[in-house]
């Protein structure tokens, strides 16, 4: 058999997927933001609406109306603003994490990464109402909270419901999809490496900012990539944490969908955040190519 | 005064003694080689020196200064690891230029030096590469080079070459002879191999157990073993036990059971009825059916079996007692092809009377 026909036969079953569960609902979207909205939701068909303009039941009215408002795109940017920042903050938490994993005896290395997972076997809705009850006015979490910023001289507020909550509830939900590539990566650092920075005169840090950290990069853009572009398309955390305030793009397109019904227009605004994810997926795989054979 | 001392220094792992009250005292510019079988705490002593360990007993002195309390980053102490440890997201001139970067060198100097130092390894022109676009060889001296640039008072190697060809092995042997003659550093070796250790050192602790065995320049070592261990681990040797049956001045006679009474000169030690071990290096043995004049100690037996190695051939000979001695005899002197002798030939093996060394126990 030619190495041809192998490696058609051994990509066949990962196209297959992507052609299922990607390509064709993305192909479904595209056609569905060319139509009109129908009646009574959903779309309408493609002859025969008694538009005597219309070419077989397409437009581009939806996209003229994304880009006519800014809200629309306003609303973008807020959700990008949130992602980079869940991002960040996922980082910022899941590095010294990861670290301190990876670096801890092989032994229990494999029982601290299981704790990291552990949420995953409780029901993700459940855990957000966890959030609710931590987060809610008479919690001690709230009030230690506002016993903090009140030494800064700021106002008590209250947490659910506000900008806050979906950023704590989205570090939660995001954490370990950082927490586990970062960890995979670290883990693998030759330990001989960070002695030999020591003994060429590095102190401790400038041996993680000369040795450790370079060499996780790879697993800091593939966290990045796997926590922005979820946190970018989310709605169920703004929904159930976040104010009349907290609405992000995720909750639009699904207003669109199940509230508004209007089908259309909620692709078009899928249709751009697919885009963006892609981008992203693209940036990330791109800057975390492995430099080294 | 010494460079490095290493004063009674202990290191346990549980009751286990792995380094066990050693004393070194290793001068400027030496070529100092730790020498030992597998297990017998070279990496120990050596991460000790290094500072990545520290001793539960002793104390280690550079240049006059206890280091007891200095971390490796501030010991002018840098080291080669067998691993290498090369940088691999840096290119061979980020990693050679990296102690000089910790040490806040000044930019305009870095480059010079690296350049410099990669000529001093003949690597030159290898800046832009990254370690895994190098062999073997090339990767080892980036490691030397690195080590070396900002001039440490005292370079560790821990068994630098163990991961090269014997072809190459060779050929950085007698660049790393060079290289420490030039840059006149002490350094401080470790291998478990004796041939490499007997060709690069200017003196070698042999150690087993964690114990220093022998201190001694390699001729010394090599020809006056001290002890059983010594002789056994330091070349090919015939070690023969007997009892010292007389003695006079510093002639003695030594009766090994299953060989005969072997006569002895030039060893000190030995009383009459003490028990000793002959150690005779196969070299020094004669074989034939004939036998040099000069030696003093003649027995009959028959080739056993032999190992050619290509430029000698070792052979065993069991004499009529029943003891078994290996001969080693250059293949120069036979033909292209021939050998000399074949097992069941009969022989005699003969050695001068100062050409093995009275080990008393
Ligand atoms: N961290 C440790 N914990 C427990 N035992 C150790 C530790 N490090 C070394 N040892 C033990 O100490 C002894 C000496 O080890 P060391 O690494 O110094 O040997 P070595 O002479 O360098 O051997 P090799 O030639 O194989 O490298 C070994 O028996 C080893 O098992
Ligand atoms: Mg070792």
């Amino acid at each position: 058999m030619s190495t041809r026909v192998q490696k058609w036969i051994l990509s066949g079953p990962p196209l297959l997927y992507l052609l299922v569960f990607f390509a064709v609902p993305v192909g479904i979207m595209v056609v569905a933001s060319f139509r009109y909205a129908g009646e009574f939701g959903g779309l309408a068909p493609l002859f025969g609406t008694g538009d005597p303009d219309e070419v077989a039941g397409l437009t581009v009215e939806s996209y003229q109306r994304f880009f006519d408002d800014r809200i629309y795109l306003e609303l973008f940017a807020k959700s990008f603003v949130y992602a980079v920042l869940t991002t960040v903050a996922c980082l910022a938490c899941a590095y010294p994490l990861s670290l301190m994993i990876a670096r801890s005896p092989k032994k229990s290395r494999d029982l601290l990464v299981l704790l990291v997972i552990l949420p995953f076997w409780s029901n993700f809705l459940i855990r957000v109402y966890a959030w609710m009850i931590i987060l809610g006015p008479q919690s001690l979490f709230t009030r230690a909270f506002n016993g903090l910023t009140g030494a800064f001289g700021l106002e008590p507020m209250p947490l659910l419901f506000s900008p806050i909550a979906v950023l704590i509830g989205l570090v939660y939900v995001h954490l370990p999809f950082m927490v586990l590539p970062l960890y995979a990566n670290l883990e693998k650092h030759d330990p001989a490496l960070l002695d030999a920075a020591q003994d060429l005169g590095a102190n401790a840090w400038q041996r993680f900012w000369r040795i450790t950290f370079p060499l996780s990069l790879p697993g800091v853009y593939a966290g990045a990539a796997l926590v922005f572009i979820p946190a970018l398309g989310i709605f169920a955390i703004p929904d159930l944490l976040g104010g009349t305030d907290s609405m992000l793009i995720g909750n639009l397109v699904k207003q669109q969908f199940l509230d508004a019904r209007d089908w259309p227009f909620g692709s078009v605004l899928s249709i751009v955040l697919t885009a963006a994810a892609i981008l992203f997926a693209g940036l990330a795989a791109w800057f975390g190519r492995p430099k080294r054979a | 005064m010494a460079l490095l001392e290493i004063r009674n220094v202990t290191r346990r792992f549980g009751d286990f003694l792995a380094v066990d009250d050693v004393s070194l005292s290793i001068g400027t510019g030496e070529f100092f080689t730790l020498l030992g079988p597998s297990g017998c705490g070279k990496t120990t002593l050596l991460r000790m020196i290094a500072g990545f360990d520290a001793p539960d007993g002793g104390e280690i002195v550079l240049d006059g200064q206890s280091m007891t309390d200095v971390p490796p980053e501030a010991r002018n102490i840098h080291t080669v690891f067998q691993s290498y440890a090369l940088f691999p997201h840096m290119t061979v001139a980020d990693n050679i230029a990296f102690p000089l970067r910790m040490a806040k060198c000044p930019a305009a100097d870095i480059t010079p030096r690296v350049k410099e130092a990669l000529d001093d390894v003949s690597l030159a022109g290898m800046e832009k590469r990254f370690p895994h676009e190098l062999s073997g060889g090339q990767r080892q001296r980036v490691a030397v080079a690195r080590a070396l640039i900002s001039r440490p008072k005292l370079l560790l190697l821990d068994e630098p070459l163990a991961a090269l060809d014997a072809k190459l092995k060779e050929r950085m042997q007698l660049e790393l002879i060079t290289l420490q003659k030039e840059v006149g550093i002490t350094f401080v070796y470790v291998t478990h191999d004796q041939e490499e250790a007997l060709a690069l050192s200017h003196r070698i602790a042999v150690m087993n157990k964690g114990r220093v065995e022998q201190l001694d320049d390699p001729p010394t070592i090599y020809s006056f073993p001290k002890n059983r261990f010594v002789a056994d681990f330091i070349g090919e040797c015939n070690l023969l036990d007997g009892t010292v049956a007389s003695q006079a001045g510093d002639a003695m006679t030594l009766d090994v059971p299953g060989l005969g009474s072997v006569r002895i000169v030039g060893s000190p030690g030995g009383s009459p009825g003490a028990a000793g071990t002959l150690a005779l290096r196969p070299e020094k043995v004669s074989i034939g059916r004939e036998l040099p004049a000069d030696c003093a100690n003649r027995f009959h037996g028959r080739v056993f079996d032999y190992l050619y190695t290509g430029d000698v051939t070792l052979y065993i000979v069991e004499v009529e007692g029943g003891q078994r001695v290996e001969v080693m005899l250059p293949n120069s002197a036979v033909g292209r092809s021939s050998k000399f002798f074949e097992p069941g030939d009969g022989v005699q093996v003969g050695w001068r009377d100062d050409a093995g060394h009275f080990l008393p126990d």
